[in-house]
């Protein structure tokens, strides 16, 4: 790499989550390319708070998401599909107690 | 041309408010022009961002200018679209700096850049004003402003400290726009009455500070303040370069050709 490139790395990809009321978690939006972590920060607030969507903003480098393999989705999803003992569908609620 | 030209009663505070106005819109025009143009997308939308927020102070200006002109002879009041179609260029206001050619991403970023580090405290003092629509005004387009300024800044040290091809075109788009800069800082009688009523700040005192942001700035993007003295101006008096009279060609076109054209 030039030597003289100090400021300007190469672009590289970026994952973008705004929360966008207090109390929400952060919601993947989209993804943007950007040279550094501050110039991915503008961009995120440049395309996707347009509309006042956001209270705080995440950027992730792409890169740095660790996914799970879609070929591997039978053995790690479809055990649970059986499991229907897991939700908590089986209580009976009060009815004093109103909406949960 | 079908629609004639408008009159301006030019009182003090209507010539303050379309100085200002013009400033904005015709910077904003140019930032318009970007639209499609840009580098990345990411840029597009950024650079077309600053744009509509610029456009939308010069229409809260405009109208501002509107409520404080005395009404013309005819009984007619000029509004915000009035002043922005159809004033020829002898009666715009804005420096010259705002009308100059986009030219690369470079050069549109410094001018964007040296224009915020002015701007951004010129609001900013400006929302102690007397006049209480005017300080609304300077609250609400110092938000935008400060943003322009974190932006064009960020920009400015990464293409100045980025390639010697970057750098060097940096340094010749400061070079091309410094001696536009001063315009900013001047002040006229018309302002002076202004000034003593407390309704409007003097610009010159932003000096200091702006020539401090635009070293540091520089100084971290390794670019060198030109050391030229010598200071272009005419635009806050309605003489312009050959460039604004294009740049409303085309902008005034439409309404002037179709009077009352709605969307």
């Amino acid at each position: 790499m030039n030597k003289t490139l100090k400021a300007t790395p190469p672009v590289q990809l970026w994952e973008v989550f705004i929360r966008s009321r207090s109390g929400l978690a952060h919601k993947h939006v989209g993804s943007l390319h950007a040279e550094d972590a501050e110039l991915a920060l503008q961009a995120a607030r440049n395309l996707f708070t347009r509309r006042g969507e956001g209270l705080s903003i995440w950027v992730v480098p792409s890169h740095l998401i660790v996914a799970s393999d879609p070929s591997e989705k039978g053995m790690l999803f479809e055990p649970a599909l059986s499991k229907a003992y897991r939700h908590p569908t089986f209580y009976n609620v009060p009815e004093e107690v109103g909406h949960m | 041309m079908v629609t004639n030209t408008i009159s301006v009663s030019e009182t003090p505070q209507v010539l303050y408010a379309l100085r200002r106005a013009d400033d904005a819109l015709i910077l904003g025009h140019r930032l318009s022009e970007c639209c499609g143009h840009a580098p990345t997308l990411e840029e597009d939308m950024a650079l077309a961002n600053i744009g509509l927020d610029l456009i939308g102070q010069a229409r809260a200006l405009y109208a501002l200018a509107a409520l404080r002109e005395p009404s013309l002879e005819d009984g007619r009041a000029n509004t915000e679209d009035t002043y922005a179609y159809l004033r020829d260029v002898g009666q715009y206001r804005n420096l010259l700096l705002c009308e100059l050619p986009n030219g690369d991403f470079g050069r549109i970023i410094m001018r964007q850049f040296l224009y915020s580090a002015f701007i951004d405290p010129y609001w900013r003092a400006m929302m102690k004003s007397s006049d209480a629509q005017l300080a609304a005004i300077a609250e609400k387009a110092e938000k935008e402003t400060a943003y322009h300024l974190r932006y064009t800044s960020e920009w400015v040290i990464r293409l100045g400290d980025g390639t010697p091809k970057s750098h060097d075109r940096m340094q010749a788009a400061l070079e091309f726009l410094w001696s536009y800069t001063g315009e900013m800082f001047d002040t006229d009688e018309a302002e002076a009455m202004l000034q003593a009523e407390g309704m409007i700040i003097d610009a010159s005192a932003i000096h200091d500070g702006w020539r401090t942001t635009v070293q540091t700035i520089l100084d971290r993007a390794t670019l060198t303040l030109p050391q030229s003295a010598w200071m272009q101006k005419g635009g806050r008096s309605g003489r312009h370069s050959e460039h604004l009279g294009f740049l409303l060609a085309e902008m005034q076109q439409l309404p002037r050709s179709e009077p009352g054209a709605v969307w």
